[in-house]
This record gives structure tokens, C-alpha cells and sequence, in this order.
């Protein structure tokens, strides 16, 4: 057992939900008991669908237990089936169904349906949301694709997009456009906004783009060795890796690398002088791993920050992210625990966030900026407008979203300039913030109990910028403390900040 | 055909329409997200899987992240295999929950469908953690599960355990059984002082020192229309329930208080005297918030067991007319007074399949659909207005100064719609 308040994932059947949701003409009888129908209510409410998810629950109940459970499961899966005449069914269990044992795949088998009922393993009391998708999606592409031939024209699927997905509506329009612009049409976009005999016209593309490595790789890796289809391992978030995804699309469609660049302004937006204050800002990573890998690079590349850590939450991605977290000298977590990733925040005391929602909470709690960069995320981050991540808009969009939380650069010299002016002191924090600094003591408080500050040094440690006050109290503090002395002097803050100095 | 039957009796005779298929409605796990806020001294352990812990968090919201008292001890693999461990785990994960948190006066082990599929037993666990425990820390343990409990439930469940852990008293006392906001239980302690009602005791109460004993000089009214095993195990106690409307609305405030009144020996005058400013109030509110309601049709799903005592409301005070009420259960005992105030006509109906209800709505074309969150949206975008139920739990809507907001609640969606000048596609 594992006390846990927030998960950062869901069961794996709410991932084989948005699976189903993703796509249309297919439908998803689950064996579950009632309650586990709040599921619906992430699509309907958090991504605002106008339509009920294609799922039937069983609702089984507790005097159900001792009796037929199985007819249960069956008499669902017919009228889920005379009702809405899918294409294709999948069929499997949530959690207390699987320990009820009744083998949804065998029971939907026999009941004969004129149409494809796959069935899904997938192990609740291990695996989570993310797996649920990505193996959902497998068995459905395992079950309906064909080696078809190929498109007259150069053409490629898009792989992995589904419901829930952080941004998946604008990335497909984002991309769709961009491949278009080479030459390269799109075959299936799947499972987003698929069908299942959309599916099976899968083998007819010359190649696939592997958009989201969580929710499409095993099925792109079976259609590698299955339909000869190899695919692309490049994620195009932020300018350089979209140039790479260019030239690794060009390879595979066999055309010549071209890149509108015409409404791309993140690189001039970063090399403006206005923008020479984001240089060497302290920023912490964490979400998905592929969305932290993106943003580690164009942090670092692009945006001219200092990766101070990354991590995420998703095993499956751990040894990319440990390997790049090598790369670049910093130390990965993986956890899916949000008080390790708020201890190891507020350890790093960096002064922008990029994360889930989770972390701007923390960030909040902290008074440290924070732009959402993964799911999971709230219904803001699936807004109205068009704000893709993937692509030339999406370096643009960006670009903005990670700056606007920051202190812009006037106004952080203002601060700097008139400290003790009632408009501009520290705990004014940016303008556009209502919430204020008033956090920033927190963080700014001392851990070691036993040191005494003196009030000269105090007094100086109240001049250094709020945003980076935490991390200089708690450096002198561990400096003094490794030097065995329990009084910090001014002549102390200042030795610990030759000591620390980068 | 309706007509033949006499006012009096309203709907009480009607033939409930029962039904089983899918349920669309949370499970009983839901109840904690408003129980941990009304006694700030216990915390909830839910020993379940991620998707209960998934579910707190989706219904919870950003509550989320303000430290909540409440979590889900998460069931792994190697607690199916082995049984033997799993005592042994709570245990572990109790001890380390109560070193952090040194503030809990009372723990809750509440169980989910996974820990009564596994028949994980949590009744000895919270014996065992009691006698560790006390009397610094009170430990009982209750149901949320979805295969027994129904969103609401879960307060009762909850609230059922807590009686039955109560000692026995002589003490001539009025309970009041079911959770409510602080401002509205403020509202009601006063209008029953002042009616001249004393030696009232809360059921939840807030905090542990505020223990009470039951017996057979023990009246009990009832403020939520879910509490059907806690009234049951209060009766069995000794206990004598005061039969009366839910106080939502002025005429259900109004004849709730009549009806605890008459069971202390006060007359309907003096209660009348006291309450006519707050009557009167109330009257005007509900006039003004429900003018976009009045000869609209309704139709309720079953969500919370509130609507039955609702759907009177919206009858009789807001001038609607009912098309179908729908309740996850009826328990004649507790809302037989708000049916009684029903006028015969709509189809009642208990449990759910929730196809064949939504081509009930669809064929009704309702003016307004009271419906939960994974309906709302869709319902929606067919061109129907719904008003989302769980609104109705989370808010205060009981007693007279709640009576106008009640009615803008069910208000509002319809006023949003003619404001709207574009039409959503």
C-alpha cells in the first residue's frame, strides 16, 4: 500500500478512455462498478466534449457479486451493441472487475458480434493511464490493420494523439500543415478523430510520425515490423527539434527539406535586447517525459535559461530523461510522488517552474512562477484558442507562455532600483500577478534552526533580490553550518557567496 | 386519471418505476470531499486503487491542493497476493499518517469496491488501531464503496458508524442528523433557540470533544434525505425521528420547524411569530430568483436522494412542473412528507439505466434537466438546459436566508440562455 493525496496519472482504463474518446465509430464496454463513471467528466467538463465518451459501464453491485456478474457483462455488451452500432468494440475491465475475474475478452468473444471486440489486459494494480492508452491503442491496431499498398503521393500517419491529450486538438493542425508545406499528405491521424476502418487503411502510409512516444510508440513499433513502416523519433517542439523533424521527415519521404518560417518569431523575440534578462534563469522541469525533454532544449537553446533539474512522472520515460538529465548535469527525478517533486523545488529555489498543474500549485504555495508545460492539466489548458506546442505557432505560443509569469525585464530592474519605493518593493512581485511575493517569505525562511543570523546580516540579505533570497539564506546557512560556525555575519554571506559563486 | 387521487396524499401512492442498468453517478467515496471539511479534526483513509484516488481528486477539484485531510492508501499487486500483509500495511501506513499529522482527532477507514471485493477487513483493522489509538485517537471505519453506496450514501454510511459507536444516555436532547455548511448550521442552531428548542446536538459534530451519547429520550430531525441507515440504526437505538419536509425552501424551513416544535410541546403560533421576518424574506427572494421558472418542466436524474425533497420545492414554491423525478433510492420514511407535498402526475422513478432515461428526457424535451457532470455538457449541446446536480451539495440551500439562492441556482442556467445571443454549434 502507498498513501497517496494527487496522482499524477490515472487507472489504465481511464487511458484506453481516451482512447475510445479519441476516435468515433468505436465503443468501450467496461466491466466496472457503479462510481467509476466520474471518468466521463474529464471529457465532458476538462476537455468540454459535446458528446458522452463511447463507454458503457456494467455498474455492477455488491448482490450482484454472488450471482452472474459474467451475464451482467455480457447483456451490457449486446445493447451497447444494438444501441450504437460501433464499428469496432474494445472490452475489458477497471480495477475491482479485474479482481472479480471474469474475462471480459473471452465473454464479448462469444457473444458472436458481426463486428471486431477487442479485448484489453490491462493490469490496474501496476500500470497506469499512460500504459492504458498506448497499449489500448496497440491491440486495436494489432487487431485492424492490414499491409495495404501504398498511397500514390507520399503520404504518413500521425500517431498517438488522443482525448486528455495536453494541446493534441492544435498539434495535428500545427503538423498536418507543416508536413503538408513538404509535399507529404497525412493518411489516418489516429487515434484522434479516427475510425476503426480508418485504422485499417494504416498499412497505406509510407511512414509514421510518432507525435506522442507515450500514448503511440508500441503501436508505431508494430507497424515498423508488421507493415514496414518505419517512423520518427524526433519530437517537433521548439525550433531546433522542428528543423530536425524536418530534415528526418525529408529522409523518410524522400523530398527536400523546407520549412515555412515565415511567422516564426521565438528567435527573434529571444535575441531581442528586452529579452537579455531571461539569461541564465534558474528553471526546474517536470511532467511528462517528452514534454520535459522539448522543454529542457528550448529552455536551454532557445530561451537561454539554466536547467537547474528535470523530471518525470512517467516510468516509462525515465532512462531518456536520466540520460539527458546526465547530458546536461543535473540530477533526475522520477517519482510520481508531487511531495518529492515540491521538496526538490523548493531545495533547488528556482525562479520559473515548468510543469503540470500540480506544479503551478506548488509554485503558487512557493511564490515561484510556473508555466504548464505537460498534462495533466486543468480546463484552462485546454483553451479556446489556437495554442499549439508542437511546430513554428507553437515555439511562438511558447515563447509567451513561459515568459509572461516572469517578472518582466523593466520591471525587474524598477525592483532592483527602488527596493524600499512602496510601489516597486519586493513584495509587490510582477504586475500582472494578484496573488503577491507575500509567499516569497516561505521559501526565504530559514531551515536551520540552530544558526543565528546577526542583524547586520540580515539587513544585507534583505538587499539581495527576493527571487533568489531563499537560496542565498539557505547556501549561507549550510556554508556556515559546514563550517562549524553558528552565527552568520555579513563578512559569512558573503564568503558563502564567493564560495557558491557559478 | 390523476385526478381521481386526493391532494393529500400527493405522490405517495405513485407506482415507482425501477430500474437497473448503467448508473451514471459517483460512489459513496465522494461523500468525503464535504465530510472532512465538516469535522476539521478527523481524516478520511480511503484503502483502495488509483482510480479511487483518481475519482477524490477529479471530484475534489483544486480543494486538492489545499492540504486536505483525506487520501487513498493505494492497493499494489503485492497486497492482492498475499492477505496476511495487508493488516500489516494499514497499520504502516497509519502510523506514518498519524506521526505527520498530529493534529487528527479521528481517522476514518473507508472502504472502496477493490477492499470489499478482497473482503479486506477494516472493522478489525480499526479495532486493532483503537486499542493502539486511544483514547488520544478514535478510529472507525465505514463503506464508500460503489458496489454499495450511491454518492450521497457515503455521508450516511459514514454518519451510521459514528452512531453506532456512541454510548447510550438518558439525556433529553434534539439531534440534528446531516451534514451542513457552517453559515446554514449557525442559521439553524439560531431559529431553533429561538424557537425555545435547547440541548441541541450536531450529527456529524464538528470535533470529537463535542460527544454525545443516544437513547430513548433522544429526538432526531433530519436535515438531508440520505441518511436512511443512520436513521435506521438511531431507531434501533432508542431514538424517535420527527417525520417532516427537508428544510429547503420557506414552506419546507417552515414545516420542519413546526414539525420539531410539536414534538417539544411549542405551538405553531409562537414558531410563526419568530420566523415571520425570515418567512417573509425568503418569500420575496424565491418570487424574484424564480420568475425565469415558473410553468416550466423539469426533469430530475438520480444523483443525490435531494431530489424528491426538490422536486417539492420546485413544485410548490417555484411553480415548475415536474416531468420525471429520479432518485438513486427512496426511502419513504425519510422524504414520505415531501412526497405527501407533491401533486400527483410525474414518474417517480429509483436506481437508473441511464440510456433508456436519457430517451425518456429526450422524448420530454424538458425546459430544464437536473443532471451530473458527465451528462451536462452533452445534454447541452442537444439544445437542453441542465442545471448540474452536485452544485446542489456543495452549496448552502438549506433554511430560509438560502431559500432565494436555491431557487437562482435552478434559475440560472435558464436566464444564461436567453443572454446568450450566439448560438453554440
Amino acid at each position: 500500500m502507498k498513501l497517496s493525496v494527487w496522482t499524477y496519472e490515472g487507472p489504465p482504463h481511464v487511458g484506453a478512455m481516451r482512447v475510445a474518446t479519441a476516435m468515433t465509430g468505436l465503443h468501450y464496454v467496461l466491466h466496472a462498478p457503479q462510481g467509476d463513471t466520474y471518468a466521463d467528466l474529464l471529457f465532458t467538463m476538462i476537455e468540454r466534449r459535446n458528446h458522452r465518451p463511447p463507454v458503457t459501464y456494467t455498474t455492477f453491485q455488491a448482490r450482484d457479486l454472488g450471482s452472474d456478474t459474467a451475464k451482467l457483462f455480457r447483456d451490457a455488451c449486446q445493447a451497447a451493441y444494438d444501441r450504437f452500432q460501433p464499428q469496432a468494440m474494445i472490452v475489458g475491465a477497471s480495477c475491482t472487475a479485474e479482481l472479480i475475474q471474469d474475462d471480459p475478452g473471452g465473454l464479448g468473444e462469444a457473444l458472436g458480434l458481426p463486428v471486431p471486440v477487442i479485448p484489453l489486459e490491462l493490469p490496474s494494480y501496476q500500470r497506469k493511464e499512460n500504459f492504458g492508452a498506448d497499449e489500448t491503442f496497440l491491440q486495436i491496431v494489432r487487431c485492424l490493420a492490414k499491409p495495404t499498398e501504398r498511397t500514390k503521393r507520399v503520404s504518413c500517419n500521425l500517431i498517438g494523439a488522443t482525448a486528455l491529450g495536453f494541446r493534441h486538438r492544435d498539434d495535428i493542425t500545427e503538423i498536418t500543415a507543416l508536413l503538408n508545406d513538404m509535399g507529404v499528405e497525412v493518411n489516418v491521424t489516429a487515434p484522434f478523430g479516427a475510425t476503426p476502418s480508418d485504422i485499417t487503411r494504416l498499412g497505406a502510409a509510407h511512414f509514421n510520425v510518432l507525435m506522442y512516444p507515450e500514448t503511440g510508440e508500441s503501436a508505431c513499433r508494430w507497424m515498423e515490423r508488421n507493415l514496414g513502416q518505419p517512423y520518427t523519433r524526433i519530437i517537433p517542439i521548439g525550433v531546433g527539434a522542428t528543423r530536425e523533424f524536418v530534415n528526418e521527415v525529408a529522409a523518410l519521404a524522400g523530398c527536400a527539406p523546407s520549412l515555412d518560417t515565415d511567422r516564426l518569431r521565438l528567435p527573434w523575440y529571444s535575441a531581442s535586447v528586452d529579452s537579455t534578462y531571461l539569461t541564465g534563469k534558474r528553471v526546474f522541469l517536470f511532467g511528462d517525459g517528452t514534454h520535459v525533454a522539448a522543454a529542457t532544449r528550448i529552455a536551454r537553446e532557445e530561451m537561454g535559461f539554466e536547467v537547474v533539474g528535470i523530471g518525470c512522472f512517467n516510468r516509462e520515460m525515465a532512462r531518456p530523461i536520466r540520460a539527458l538529465a546526465k547530458e546536461i548535469c543535473v540530477e533526475a527525478l522520477i517519482t510520481d510522488d508531487y511531495l518529492k517533486v515540491e521538496a526538490r523545488i523548493s531545495d533547488l529555489a528556482p525562479e520559473l517552474i515548468l510543469g503540470t498543474q500540480m506544479e503551478r500549485h506548488i509554485g503558487k504555495r512557493l511564490g515561484i512562477p510556473c508555466a504548464v508545460i505537460s498534462a495533466p492539466v486543468h480546463v484552462q489548458d485546454f483553451p479556446a484558442r489556437y495554442s499549439p506546442q508542437m511546430g513554428i505557432e507553437g515555439a511562438n505560443v511558447i515563447f509567451d507562455t513561459w515568459v509572461h509569469p516572469l517578472v518582466m525585464g523593466l520591471e525587474e530592474h524598477l525592483l532592483h532600483m527602488f527596493r524600499e519605493d512602496p510601489e516597486f518593493n519586493d513584495a509587490a512581485g510582477p504586475s500582472h500577478h494578484a496573488h503577491g511575493a507575500k509567499q516569497v517569505a516561505e521559501i526565504a525562511d530559514s531551515t536551520g534552526a540552530h544558526i543565528i543570523w546577526l542583524d547586520d546580516a540580515e539587513r544585507e540579505l534583505r538587499k539581495v533580490p527576493f527571487f533568489v533570497r531563499g537560496k542565498a539564506r539557505r547556501n549561507t546557512e549550510a556554508f556556515a553550518e559546514a563550517r562549524g560556525e553558528s552565527e552568520i555575519s555579513v563578512e559569512t554571506l558573503y564568503e558563502a557567496k564567493a564560495h557558491y559563486a557559478r | 386519471m390523476n385526478t381521481a387521487a386526493p391532494i393529500s396524499t400527493g405522490c405517495t401512492q405513485t407506482p415507482l418505476l425501477r430500474e437497473r442498468g448503467q448508473h451514471e453517478v459517483f460512489c459513496g467515496l465522494t461523500s468525503i470531499i464535504w465530510l472532512h471539511r465538516m469535522m476539521p479534526d478527523s481524516f478520511f483513509l480511503v484503502v483502495g486503487s488509483r482510480t479511487c484516488a483518481h475519482l477524490l481528486q477529479s471530484a475534489a477539484g483544486v480543494m486538492i491542493f489545499a492540504e486536505p485531510r483525506f487520501g487513498t492508501a493505494i492497493l499494489e499487486e503485492t497486497d492482492l497476493a498475499g492477505m496476511a500483509d495487508a493488516q500489516q500495511e494499514i497499520d504502516r501506513e497509519v502510523d506514518r499518517l498519524l506521526s505527520r499529522r498530529a493534529d487528527i482527532r479521528r481517522l476514518f477507514l473507508v472502504g472502496s469496491c477493490p477492499s470489499e471485493v478482497i473482503k479486506l477487513d477494516l472493522a478489525k483493522a480499526a479495532e486493532r488501531l483503537n486499542a493502539r489509538y486511544a483514547p488520544k485517537i478514535r478510529v472507525l471505519n465505514f463503506t464508500g464503496s460503489g458496489i454499495e453506496t450511491t454518492f450521497t450514501q457515503g455521508e450516511d454510511s459514514c454518519l451510521a458508524a459514528m452512531v453506532a459507536a456512541m454510548p447510550n444516555s438518558d439525556a433529553a436532547q434534539l439531534v440534528v442528523a446531516g451534514g451542513l455548511p457552517d453559515v446554514v448550521q449557525d442559521q439553524m442552531l439560531d431559529l431553533l433557540s429561538k424557537i425555545g428548542v435547547s440541548n441541541v446536538r450536531l450529527l456529524p459534530n464538528r470535533s470529537s470533544d463535542q460527544e454525545f451519547g443516544i437513547g430513548p429520550n433522544t429526538q432526531v430531525a433530519f436535515v438531508q434525505p440520505f441518511l436512511g441507515e443512520t436513521h435506521d440504526i438511531l431507531v434501533r437505538r432508542g431514538a424517535q425521528p420527527i417525520r417532516a419536509p427537508f428544510p429547503l425552501g420557506e414552506q419546507g424551513t417552515t414545516a420542519w420547524l413546526h414539525a420539531v416544535a410539536a414534538r417539544f410541546g411549542i405551538s405553531a403560533d409562537h414558531v410563526d411569530a419568530v420566523t415571520q421576518s425570515a418567512r417573509l424574506r425568503a418569500q420575496k427572494a424565491i418570487a424574484q430568483a424564480s420568475e425565469p421558472l415558473r410553468g416550466k418542466r423539469v426533469f430530475l436524474m438520480p444523483d443525490s436522494q435531494l431530489e424528491v425533497p426538490l422536486a417539492r420545492f420546485l413544485s410548490r414554491e417555484c411553480g415548475m412542473e415536474l416531468v420525471e423525478v429520479g432518485t438513486p433510492y427512496l426511502h419513504r420514511d425519510l422524504v414520505g412528507q415531501d412526497l405527501a407535498e407533491i401533486q400527483n402526475g410525474p414518474t417517480l422513478s429509483e436506481g437508473q439505466d441511464v440510456e433508456k432515461q436519457l430517451d425518456r428526457v429526450r422524448a420530454a424535451q424538458p425546459d430544464l434537466t437536473v443532471c451530473g457532470l458527465g451528462l451536462a455538457n452533452p445534454l447541452e449541446a442537444e439544445g437542453l438546459a441542465t442545471k448540474w446536480a452536485i452544485e446542489l451539495v456543495f452549496s448552502p440551500i438549506h433554511f430560509y436566508e438560502q431559500a432565494g439562492d436555491l431557487a437562482g441556482l435552478f434559475a440560472r442556467p435558464l436566464r444564461r440562455r436567453s443572454l446568450l445571443g450566439v448560438a453554440a454549434e
